[in-house]
């Protein structure tokens, strides 16, 4: 076994992809300046978030989340173990380095951290109603910018009203706002959720002291929620399908059919129009929802893409006229959380032992509704919204010959886009041409080539040198990288067991059936009832298709991923965080999937 | 109940029926009452031997023998004892099973024969008495019991011969000494279909690695659980998490030996000898996924039913149908961890607590522990 990976100076840039560098913050990338630090870190790749290559813009939300993580570490809590996690980009793709603190800091941090995390546990339901108005407000005020082309006169008002500033500096401004509600996003995205794993953990590392081989589900099963946001954009679906058939215009819905076409026939009577005007009241917030992480440009957003949502309702339509309930069974799941509960609880030694355990998941449980609920909010509603406003703002710049196409807008730099601005501002206030449309068309033209190189490049799991051991709570926690994974990426390629990959048993079963290997959401039509399918990673917009498969099979994720979370809501198998599903298993193969113990087989094919 | 039946099958026999079917029956029914499933059978109840004491109009004969041997007690010897016991069994065993009676036993031998699926399938044939009832007296070994008895009319004869062993020296000085009326003493019968196990094992309710109680440990085998039990085999072994019913572990051992049926005969039983497994099945686990978690199940509910940790022993029954095959041999306390103290002794403050979690990571924790 090889005891540690390729350093990221020996990494190459692939064919076709010269010049990426140019694509990315400076500062985010591996560099001579500070290479003795960065030679001597170990660094895996989040393929959890960011499984592919990021265009240049798309950086920026991950950038401000890691940052903003980093920050409530490092600076608001003192953590007393950790500091934050350090982000690179190598060839496109976002590599993690957690930093420790440094031992002689940790004790005087421990007071601290009691002092500033004990504040927040405190008073968790009310920060949290309060942070529940925040974020509301945030995507309100996000709503509201607005990217407009520059006029060719400003309108009389504007002199009349004495405003004495004009439409250039509100197109700046706004985008200056946007990158600042965005931040402000990221911050508040942590404001609760170190401190909720930190929850979390206490409760888990309780749990295998007293009872040494449970399984880590077993620990997820008793603190997870029923009733999760993130669920209701699916029954949001499920109950307009229902309304379909119960109002009799499911005849409307046709698979495959255009969207446009079923709300024509929709319109065209009462029933029809009710039924719009449901669907219309579900979609906002609700389809506000992401097919994939809500991380890339490229993510389809169910209200932006409405095929989406209303082919999962014509699936499910067929589902309600051949009688089948799909409704999640919420009682059962709140007798069997009980059960489980009740059980470990008096499996325990003592009444001190049982007390502890009541406190422990009784504040896991307080947490628990922050951890489970803020991704809607901000990775899927918040980024909806911004990646609306980019797309708007992308619309000024096309009219403006500055960039071919809408979504060229990606192809910026965030800080780069502001030069951007200025120069269309500058160009429009003294009437004469900017540089941008004859500078930037073909410089886009030239970073997408490289985009696609880098695209097609495989990350390696991870750079550096791996720690003896992985003790950053957060990092197991988050990206469910331990001990073991760092071996098994190590040992990857030398074969003992071949055909076998292991990683998370993230939800219990066993399971044989062909495999379906997808790498994005726009390929999930292409899944067959009684697959198993295996993905990078899944996304919790991909509800509707669990109904449809026997099991799961993801790159990356621990016992926390959605794929984990869902599999175990619908009671699949599901194994996660195997590195290389995807790499390895080709469709149509023959797997056995067990869930039990987080081994994959492939059978024959 | 109006009328006490003449034989009631484990998997029906109830607490209303205790009174009727002795000790060792009265056992297998609140087991299989309790989901543990024993190996079937039936009981024979007292009822039986009642009428067949009637019918015979020798009840006074055995009355005058067994007096006239308590009454000179202070002058018997042992060995007279024994030829007294010995007139009393000789009279016992003129006593002819009623017609009505011997008709509803050879119907329920025959359906546990159909459920097995074996012609004359071997059975144990067990004395159950009423005086076992009591919680004082185990009476244990002091009544007949008969293994491997193939056939209606050998468990017909041997039910019999149980009926007879209430009539031993010792049993009677047993009796007599523990106060019981000399003469009022009723003898039920168990049937019971001998295991012919293609796996067996024995499984604890904790995990004896280190005392986790959420853990059910199974050591395994092919054939008769003896050698897991003296070790001359090794043994599959498996962990189920008895809360959420996953395997946690599982260790495939090279399974080379079996005890198993061979020809001929030992003692006038069928002979369980230690042989070689065939070279593909040396490797292939010794249960399925789902008996590992039906093994597990019963082993939880013979601990719920105890009340504390169970050490037990159990077998896959070859000749039962699947689903019906996992059954329970014998359950005993589990006396190694469950008296030790394991609390985990969390630091009271949250807070406390929590910066613990952080600063001592668990898996940091666990590194340190041999794999």
């Amino acid at each position: 076994m090889a005891d540690r990976f390729p350093s990221p100076f020996d990494i190459s840039t692939p064919d076709g992809a010269e010049g990426w560098q140019e694509l990315y913050t400076y500062s985010s990338l591996f560099g001579e300046e500070r290479r003795e630090y960065e030679d001597a870190a170990f660094w895996f790749h989040d393929g959890v978030h960011w499984p592919e290559a990021l265009t240049p813009w798309d950086t920026t939300f991950m950038e401000f989340a890691i940052a903003s993580l980093s920050q409530y570490n490092t600076r608001h809590y003192l953590i007393p173990p950790a500091y934050g996690v350090d982000f690179r980009i190598l060839n496109g793709y976002v590599y993690l380095s957690p930093v420790p603190a440094p031992a002689e800091e940790i004790e005087a941090r421990v007071p601290l951290f009691m002092e500033r995390a004990g504040f927040y546990f405190g008073n968790w339901d009310r920060l949290y109603d309060d942070w529940l108005v925040k974020i509301r407000d945030l995507v309100k005020e996000m709503s509201a910018l607005s990217f407009t082309s520059l006029p060719d006169m400003e309108e009389l008002e504007v002199i009349t009203s004495g405003a004495g500033k004009g439409s250039g500096n509100d197109l700046l401004a706004s985008y200056h706002r946007l990158l600042d509600l965005s931040l402000t996003l990221w911050q508040y995205h942590f404001e609760f959720l170190n401190l909720g794993y930190a929850a979390y953990l206490d409760f888990f590392g309780f749990c295998k002291a007293a009872f040494p081989s449970i399984p880590d589900l077993a620990i997820a099963k008793m603190v997870a929620g029923v009733d999760v946001d993130l669920f209701r954009p699916d029954d949001e679906l499920k109950k307009l399908a229902r309304l379909a058939v119960s109002s009799g215009i499911d005849d409307r819905f046709v698979a495959g059919g255009d969207v446009a076409t079923i709300w024509q026939k929709l319109e065209a009577d009462e029933a029809g129009g009710a039924w719009i005007a449901e669907w219309e009241r579900a979609a906002e917030p609700w389809f506000n929802f992401s097919t994939g992480s809500g991380f890339y440009h490229t993510d389809k957003i169910w209200i932006e893409n409405t095929e989406v949502p209303v082919g999962y309702i014509t699936d499910y339509i067929v589902k309600v006229k051949e009688g089948i309930d799909l409704d999640r069974p919420v009682d059962a799941l709140h007798v069997e959380r009980d059960r489980v509960v009740g059980e470990y609880r008096e499996l325990l030694d003592s009444e001190e032992d049982r007390e502890a355990f009541d406190a422990k998941l009784g504040l896991s449980r307080t947490v628990f509704p922050y951890v489970e609920n803020h991704n809607f909010y901000v990775e899927h509603w918040a980024h909806s919204v911004l990646w609306r406003k980019m797309r708007d703002l992308g619309k000024v710049l096309e009219s403006a010959g500055f960039i071919a196409d809408t979504e060229d807008v990606f192809m910026f730099k965030r800080s780069e886009l502001a030069d951007v601005l200025w120069d269309l501002y500058a160009a429009w206030a003294v009437g004469a041409p900017a540089r941008g449309p004859g500078y930037w068309p073909g410089e886009i033209q030239r970073r997408r080539h490289i985009h696609q190189a880098l695209k097609e490049w495989s990350a390696p799991p991870a750079l550096g040198i791996p720690p003896e051991v992985v003790t950053e709570p957060f990092t197991v926690m988050l990206w469910g990288i331990t001990s073991d994974s760092v071996a098994a990426w190590l040992n990857s390629g030398e074969g003992d067991d071949e055909g076998v990959l292991s990683g998370f048993a993230a939800s219990p079963g066993l399971v044989e059936g062909p495999a379906r290997v997808i790498f994005s959401a726009d390929q999930i039509g292409e899944i067959e009832d009684g697959e198993i399918l295996v993905a990078p990673l899944t996304a919790p917009s991909w509800a509707p298709i669990f109904g449809k498969i026997k099991a799961t099979v993801t790159d990356v994720g621990g016992m926390m991923s959605h794929a984990a979370i869902v599999c175990r809501e619908y009671g699949l198998p599901a194994v996660t965080g195997t590195a290389f599903g995807t790499k390895t298993i080709k469709t149509g193969q023959m797997l056995r999937v067990d869930g039990n113990t987080g081994k994959v087989t492939i059978l024959e094919g | 109940m109006s009328e006490c039946p003449t034989a009631i099958p484990f998997g029906t026999l109830t607490a209303e029926h205790h009174p009727h079917v002795g000790g060792k029956c009265a056992s297998l029914g609140t087991m299989s009452q309790a989901g543990l499933p024993v190996p079937p059978g039936f009981a024979v109840t007292t009822q039986v031997f009642r009428d067949a004491k009637a019918f015979s109009g020798s009840e006074h004969r055995l009355v005058e023998i067994v007096d006239g041997a308590l009454d000179r007690l202070a002058v018997i010897t042992q060995d007279a004892l024994e030829v007294v016991a010995a007139q009393a069994r000789e009279v016992l065993m003129t006593w002819e099973i009623p017609e009505e009676h011997e008709t509803r036993i050879r119907q329920m031998y025959d359906d546990l024969c159909a459920l097995s699926g074996l012609e004359d399938v071997p059975v144990a044939v067990r004395s159950s008495s009423t005086a076992e009832d009591s919680p004082d007296a185990s009476f244990a070994g002091e009544h007949d019991t008969y293994l491997w008895v193939c056939g209606i009319d050998d468990v017909l004869e041997k039910i019999r011969r149980c009926w007879a062993s209430l009539y031993t020296g010792r049993a009677i000085m047993y009796r007599h000494e523990l106060g019981y009326d000399r003469n009022d003493v009723d003898m039920a019968v168990a049937v019971q279909k001998m295991v012919r196990p293609r796996a067996a094992g024995v499984a604890f309710t904790l995990d004896p690695s280190n005392g986790d109680r959420s853990g059910i440990c199974i050591d395994a085998a092919w054939g008769f659980g003896e050698g897991v039990v003296s070790g001359d085999v090794t043994p599959d072994n498996f962990l189920v998490d008895k809360v959420m019913w996953s395997i946690s572990r599982r260790t495939i051992s090279p399974k080379t030996h079996a005890h198993l049926l061979t020809e001929g005969e030992s003692f006038g039983h069928p002979k369980v000898s230690r042989v070689s497994v065939p070279e593909d099945q040396v490797n292939v686990p010794s249960l399925t996924d789902e008996e590992i978690v039906t093994i597990a199940r019963l082993a939880r509910a013979a601990e719920k039913h105890y009340g504390c940790p169970q050490d037990i022993e159990w077998a896959v029954d070859d000749d039962l149908p699947r689903g019906e095959d996992a059954v329970l041999l014998q359950a005993r306390p589990e006396t190694v961890w469950s008296k030790r103290h394991h609390a985990v002794g969390a630091k009271p403050d949250p807070m406390a607590s929590i910066v613990d979690t952080l600063v001592n990571p668990l898996y940091a924790k666990r590194r340190t522990q041999p794999a």
